[in-house]
């Protein structure tokens, strides 16, 4: 279990990369700290390690308050994004390595190293060096010089991102298994909200040194908290439009739609759905968003269509059989929808 | 474009010109640089002196020169000597501590690095006479400054440190590069490498072991190879003691000098000059060997197939 408290970290030059982060992370959970660039997640992430020191705050793992410790004594293993094999050893010695510094006996490392890289499918490369690997290979050497050293907790930046599109799906299904096989704490960064989804079990959404949003991948894409995660959850973005309630109604892009309890006239207001969440209709409806198709992007067994109107642009997800034409004219009709004040989420 | 020429000649000047482009370098070098080394080759098996009947009418006394040098105890002392120079200076100071400051400055920026590199640099970009000088005074027995700094009068460091005191003027000459050829090296040394041995609970010295020095490895060669020559063959001591006193300071470089200049013998000074140069081809020499192996053995190892 990692907990953090009141967790902030000002860097030279007044930026606040941390700005009082409190989270729990429950033994054996997978995490994920989601976020655009400079957002503070790989700062959090490194401060949990210890490469970075916190300003004020604590951090214990299994309730031990390791704040003031040095990385090497935290014991947490962590993956980089680049990996950081030594490239003047091979598979071995890169696995038996945290072995070798605890001075743990030369024949015990070296069983546990090769232990370690058959269960993870390198037993055939364990005299090769780094560079003569491939790049899946690389991450899984990387890998088991994590494992063996049996850490408290995994540390994962970027784990995915420099594998090539392919192997990143296999990749992202073989962690998965292998994280819920050895049920070891993990958190890991990602900018990725699709990587984030699929792997965590619960996610934290940041933006300039706070967390925006904790919550299992359901929650944060049924149900963002802000504008701003309900932009950047989602593989394709959710349509934000302006709105404004009048008379128990919402006026939003040229639709009539119901309004939620507890607003009051004049509010700025905007309404959010997903274009998965959008039927196309031909034929005209007050309580849809009307717009001539100006672009169709095939997604494989969907296409998104883009309804303009007036210099607003609505967007909606159609099964493949079902599209229209360029140029035509259609109604988007919202299934599921959420509506935001001042950014903030209203409850239902 | 189906010329036979084209694969080699990519300017297309042809066999002519090229030469033509080439030759004045070459003039050059011959004139300067090979002629006066053959030149040294002949004088050394001659009795040529700077005076006398010898410099009129030299006579050729073959190996004779190499043989004395060889058997002269001032010329193996001063061998002697300039190994310790060599290992003292450059070896052990310059090396040692220009990594010591680029490791220690690695992490820092703004003022502190700007002023120390500042400084070290500054000892590098002076005239090496305007540094003899300046360390002249500094050590002087009567109006030093470091006597003056140490309040101890008359204490006479040229004289009864002559070896120590030359050392640690070349140190203090000399450090700035192998400083900024390590800061440079340490730029290629990735954080996240680092990073991963601290995790691992790796102690500063386990880091440099395991994971900078593997990584600089060819830098260090080239570092220590570049700053032997130099040294090896640094005449700017002569400022400081002149060889002296007793020879107690009299290096190679020195030593040719007394010998082929003050003492008049160019003949034996060009015997002396020309074994130096041995010397140095055996450090170049060792140093390739010791690249060339490395670089064959990461072929070897990259040539493997890539599963």
């Amino acid at each position: 279990m990692i907990s953090l408290h009141g967790l902030t970290k000002v860097f030279p030059g007044g930026v606040r990369a941390l700005d009082g982060i409190d989270l729990t992370i429950g033994d054996g959970e997978f995490f994920a700290l989601l976020g655009p660039s400079g957002c503070g997640k790989t700062t959090l992430l490194r401060t949990i390690a210890g490469l970075e020191t916190a300003g004020s705050g604590t951090i214990s793992i299994n309730q031990r308050d390791v704040t003031c410790l040095p990385p090497g004594r935290r014991n947490v293993a962590m993956v980089f994004q680049d990996y950081a094999l030594f490239p003047h050893m091979d598979v071995t010695e890169n696995i038996a390595y945290p072995l070798r510094i605890r001075k743990v006996p030369r024949a015990e490392r070296l069983a546990k190293a090769a232990d370690v890289a058959r269960r993870l499918s390198l037993s055939e490369l364990l005299r090769r060096r780094p560079a003569q690997l491939s790049g899946g290979q690389q991450q899984r050497v990387a890998l088991a010089r994590a494992i063996a050293c049996h850490p408290t907790a995994f540390l994962f930046d970027e784990p995915l991102s420099n594998l090539d599109a392919r192997l990143r799906l296999e990749a992202r299904t073989f962690l998965k298994r292998l994280q819920r096989e050895l049920a070891v704490t993990t958190v890991f960064v990602t900018h990725d909200q699709a990587e984030a989804l699929a792997l965590a079990d619960r996610i934290a959404v940041m933006s300039r040194g706070r967390m925006i949003q904790v919550g299992t991948p359901a929650e944060v894409f049924q149900r963002p908290a802000t504008t701003f995660v309900a932009s950047f959850i989602g593989s394709t973005p959710m349509n934000l439009l302006p709105a404004r309630a009048a008379g128990g109604s919402l006026y939003a892009a040229g639709a009539v739609l119901p309004a939620p309890a507890g607003l009051t006239d004049g509010d700025d207001l905007v309404y959010g759905v997903r274009p998965e969440y959008m039927d196309l209709s031909p034929t005209e409806r007050p309580d849809a968003f009307p717009g001539t198709v100006s672009v169709l992007e095939n997604l494989g067994t969907s296409t998104l269509v883009t309804l303009e109107e007036g210099g607003t642009f609505v967007q909606a997800v159609v099964d493949e059989g079902d599209e229209p034409r360029l140029g035509d004219h259609a109604w988007a009709v919202p299934r599921r929808a959420l509506v935001y004040r001042d950014g903030e989420l209203l409850a239902p | 474009m189906a010329r036979p020429m084209s694969a080699v000649d990519a300017a297309g000047l042809g066999r002519g010109r090229a030469v033509g482009f080439v030759l004045p370098a070459l003039v050059l070098i011959g004139v300067f640089l090979v002629f006066p080394a053959l030149w040294t080759i002949y004088l050394g098996l001659t009795d040529y002196r700077l005076t006398g009947l010898a410099a009129a009418n030299p006579q050729v006394v073959g190996l004779d020169n190499y043989t004395d040098a060889l058997r002269d105890p001032r010329f193996l002392g001063s061998l002697w000597l300039t190994v310790g120079y060599v290992g003292g200076s450059a070896v052990l100071g310059q090396a040692v501590l220009g990594f010591a400051l680029a490791w220690v400055l690695r992490t820092r920026t703004g003022r502190l690095r700007r002023l120390v590199e500042g400084v070290v640099l500054l000892s590098w970009i002076l005239p090496s006479t305007v540094v003899g000088f300046l360390w002249f005074a500094l050590l002087d027995r009567d109006d030093g400054t470091l006597n003056a700094l140490l309040n101890t009068p008359g204490f006479a460091w040229l004289l009864d440190h002559p070896l120590l005191s030359i050392i640690v003027f070349n140190v203090w000459r000399g450090t700035a590069f192998s400083m900024m050829l390590y800061s440079a090296a340490l730029e290629n040394v990735p954080p996240s490498h680092l990073e991963t041995a601290r995790l691992a609970g790796a102690s500063v010295f386990q880091q440099l072991r395991d994971v900078v020095l593997p990584l600089i490895r060819r830098h260090v060669l080239t570092n220590l190879l570049l700053i032997s020559l130099w040294t090896f063959n640094d005449f700017t001591p002569f400022v400081l003691t002149g060889g002296g006193p007793e020879g107690r300071s009299e290096i190679l470089p020195i030593y040719v000098y007394n010998v082929a200049l003050r003492g008049g013998e160019l003949g034996a000074g060009a015997a002396v000059s020309f074994l130096i140069l041995l010397i140095n081809l055996a450090f170049a020499l060792v140093y390739l060997r010791l690249l060339r192996d490395r670089r064959r053995r990461e072929a070897a190892l990259t040539g493997g197939p890539p599963a």
